[in-house]
């Protein structure tokens, strides 16, 4: 058998940064979600606010934990395995991954520190300055990161010498065509992610009935916050589309599984797009509808695949599929809120066991979401590293033999097979066992603690020990 | 932009620096992973644990930052040494993810307990040894056409580069040591002083070792140390870590608390800069030196002014954490 090492690298990669970024899709809209709580629990001094913020602090640990320990692989993926891409654009992609290092890695780690270990020894405000930092690094991380992956998707203000990348204008750089859009985009999708795992546990907590208080706030603050922003992540979503038709029409035909192009093209719904053949077989396909929607316009005119030779057209069927699992799984969320939001309306929403369940199983539909999402846009810049301009083929470390690539992912493929499910597991453990007040701090019922610092940094009851 | 003015010096010093943080900060921690392995007792590995764990992930950082910053001043020498070293890197990846994910398993999944605690300490180990590797394979330099590695993923393994990863292993033991003298008091103190004294005779060998070695095998670097008036002139740099190896002997058997620790990091930093003397000014041995691999003027300038500010709020938060989490470690603070 024939081990092709690019086929494996790519293989590799696809491995650890789709496991990399679940993390990440998670904890982004986590950290914004405690600094809330911190920030609610100072103004209000409402202890659900309190409870609420240490529970979610304790699986903000460990996925943030997780994220760290799979995000020091990611910057070595470039020189193990891409290090002919490391040596062409290293110029220009360099700074941007260092800005995210010194902006945004140390912010976090040290202040998670802080806000993990730091309640008895830093003043309380203090504490909340330092959920607010952790906060911001991770969302200066997603700036900078996106910011390096749309250079690659959208490349400008670069000028080539020997074959080799040289910057000609920062600014353009980063702020690539589709920077603004993807950063948009891809930070909404990952405060839905988060939300709707607070709108599982919030439900599952309802639904059991010991924490009711505490469950009740889950589902009001994950259903009010998933109200404005999973319409304005399908708007997003729509606006980042028209960018990538104007900038990478050979990844949007493949989105759209569309061979032939012109003007009032059909949208298709579903169909398995043959690559041999060039068409698609068994498809159900509205007339003139994809024109509509992919240019605003009845008669807009839309590239098909076929405009492109097929040595530059990416894997049809996984950018079709995974696009359209993205925006099947946007509008089951849109349906999710819109009941829920009738459901409160009504005051039922606590009543109501069947959408309890249905929050519950919808908990991990927004990291489905974001992978698929990712596959698209990655995939679909298939076969370039840099888009049009520098090959995936031509990117990978001369030295590799396919049996060294292929240990190697079979060694990353072995630990994250072992420290997902029990980073998984610790954390629903977590859930079942309940936002439980600690012992000191349970001043429900009437009466303030003493001092509720002190009270914060009291080891919670049912940890282990 | 000027192109007269290099800014590779600035560079080469700012990396200097970063790597060596790294070595001396994560070299600690990972230092007091190895010794978490020869703890007496459950109550000794829970004070070790906690006093790393509000830090070591502000610690390995600098590793991201080490490895990116190499990309971002010298992209070509990133694009040759990175893949030359492709197993040590893996080894060393895999075995950060189960050491750094062992402080939060080890006490939320406590079924499972033994089998994190030995993560933590083989993982630490493992670390340790495959830095090791690289420094090695680093010294002796990488096969190279054009501007690509074209040797094979083995070859980085020697015996030189084997016998620099143990030596890294006691290296970052000791100042793991020292570390964990400065953070606990009353047995667990004395038994940090005997596990120090035992990293140190093991430092003193390697350093002695490498020290004749590297000349032995590469004339180039023979030369540099020992021909008139190099000779006399370096002659401080094996002198003053002779003198560190005792007083760090001295220190660890009296009661000093800081010295340990510090004497290790002096006995880093002189090894370090007897490595620097070795190669300068390649970064990528026998094939480029600093300012032929040195990035774009565009791109170091750029990173440049982000740095100078950045850096040193950086160094300053991270100072201030530390000063947080001073003192010796207490057992009410960190994971319960």
């Amino acid at each position: 058998m024939h081990l092709d090492p690019e086929f494996l690298s790519r293989l590799q990669f696809a491995w650890v940064v789709g496991w990399h970024i679940l993390l990440p899709a998670f904890t982004v809209g986590l950290a914004s979600f405690i600094a809330f709580l911190e920030g609610a629990y100072a103004l209000t001094k409402r202890p659900v606010f309190l409870a609420l913020s240490q529970f979610w602090l304790k699986i903000f640990a460990i996925s943030f934990g997780m994220g760290v320990v799979t995000g020091i692989v990611m910057p070595f993926q470039f020189g193990t395995n891409w290090s002919r891409f490391s040596d062409v654009a290293g110029n220009i992609i360099s700074p941007l991954l260092a800005y995210e290092g010194l902006t945004a890695f140390f912010l976090e780690a040290t202040f998670l520190g802080v806000l993990l270990f730091g309640r008895k020894l830093v003043p309380p405000s203090m504490h909340f300055v330092a959920a607010v930092l952790v906060a911001v690094g991770t969302l200066s991380s997603s700036f900078w990161i996106l910011a390096t992956n749309s250079w690659m998707q959208t490349p400008v203000g670069y000028e080539v010498i020997d074959g080799r990348f040289f910057p000609k204008d920062w600014f353009a750089i980063i702020f690539s065509p589709s920077f603004p859009y993807r950063l948009a985009h891809t930070v909404s999708a990952f405060y839905v992610t988060t939300a709707f795992v607070v709108l599982g546990v919030g439900a599952y907590t309802v639904r059991r009935g010991q924490w009711l208080t505490e469950g009740r706030v889950m589902l009001r603050l994950a259903l009010w916050f998933l109200a404005i922003f999973v319409p304005l992540q399908i708007l997003l979503g729509d606006l980042h589309g028209l960018n990538t038709l104007e900038h990478q029409p050979a990844k949007l035909a493949a989105i759209e599984g569309l061979w032939d192009g012109g003007r009032g093209v059909p949208a298709s719904i579903i169909a398995w797009p043959d690559m041999k053949a060039e068409r698609n077989l068994a498809e159900i396909a509205i007339p003139r509808v994809g024109s509509l929607y992919l240019t605003h316009a009845w008669d807009g005119e839309v590239k098909g695949l076929k405009d492109f030779p097929p040595d530059q057209r990416a894997p049809v069927a996984i950018v079709y599929f995974a696009f359209r699992i993205m925006v099947g799984i946007g509008l089951l969320m849109l349906a999710i809120v819109a009941a829920g939001l009738v459901l409160m309306a009504r005051g039922q929403l606590d009543r109501t066991r069947w959408y309890l369940r249905l929050c519950q199983f919808a908990t991990g539909l927004g990291v489905i979401a974001v992978i698929a999402g990712w596959t698209t846009t990655e995939v679909g810049r298939q076969p370039w590293t840099i888009y049009g301009l520098m090959r995936t083929a031509d990117s990978v470390s001369p030295s590799l033999t396919g049996s060294n690539v292929l240990v190697s992912l079979l060694l990353y493929i072995a630990v994250y097979l072992v420290i997902y499910p029990v980073g998984l597991s610790l954390m629903l453990r977590f859930v079942w066992r309940g936002p439980a007040p600690t012992d000191e701090a349970a001043p429900i019922g009437g009466g303030r603690p003493k001092s509720p610092i002190e009270a914060l940094a009291s080891p919670a009851p049912e940890t282990a020990r | 932009m000027t192109p007269t003015l290099s800014l590779v010096p600035i560079w080469t010093t700012i990396l200097a620096i970063g790597v060596f943080l790294y070595v001396a900060l994560d070299g600690f921690d990972l230092g007091v992973g190895m010794l978490y392995n020869f703890a007496p007792d459950r109550r000794a590995r829970d004070l070790i644990m906690n006093s790393i764990a509000p830090i070591w992930d502000g610690n390995e950082t600098w590793l991201v930052l080490g490895s990116v910053g190499l990309l971002a001043a010298f992209p070509v020498a990133f694009a040759i040494i990175i893949p030359a070293v492709y197993f040590p890197i893996l080894l060393m990846l895999l075995a950060l993810i189960f050491r750094g994910l062992a402080f939060e398993f080890r006490y939320r999944d406590a079924e499972h307990r033994t089998f994190w605690d030995h993560g933590f300490a083989a993982g630490s180990a493992l670390a340790a040894f495959a830095q090791g590797v690289i420094l090695g394979s680093f010294i002796q330099g990488f096969q190279v056409e054009g501007r690509q590695f074209v040797g094979g993923s083995f070859d980085c393994f020697t015996a030189f580069s084997v016998f620099t990863g143990v030596a890294l292993m006691f290296g970052y033991a000791l100042l793991g040591a020292g570390w964990l003298v400065i953070k606990t008091e009353g047995t667990l103190q004395d038994w940090a002083r005997a596990l120090g004294r035992r990293c140190l005779i093991g430092v003193t060998i390697a350093v002695a070792f490498v020290s004749l070695w590297t000349p032995f095998v590469d004339p180039h670097i023979a030369a540099r140390w020992f021909s008139w008036p190099n000779i006399a002139l370096l002659a401080p740099v094996p002198l003053i870590t002779a003198a560190l190896i005792w007083y760090e002997w001295r220190s660890l058997n009296n009661r000093s608390e800081y010295a340990p620790f510090l004497a290790a990091l002096g006995l880093f930093v002189m090894s370090y800069l007897g490595i620097a003397i070795s190669l300068w000014p390649m970064i990528v041995p026998r094939y480029f030196t600093l300012e032929q691999a040195a990035a774009s003027q565009s791109t170091q300038a750029f990173l440049l002014v982000g740095t100078l500010v950045l850096l040193p709020v950086i160094l300053l938060y991270t100072g201030w954490s530390y000063w947080v989490f001073r003192g010796k470690v207490r057992s009410d603070i960190g994971y319960h």
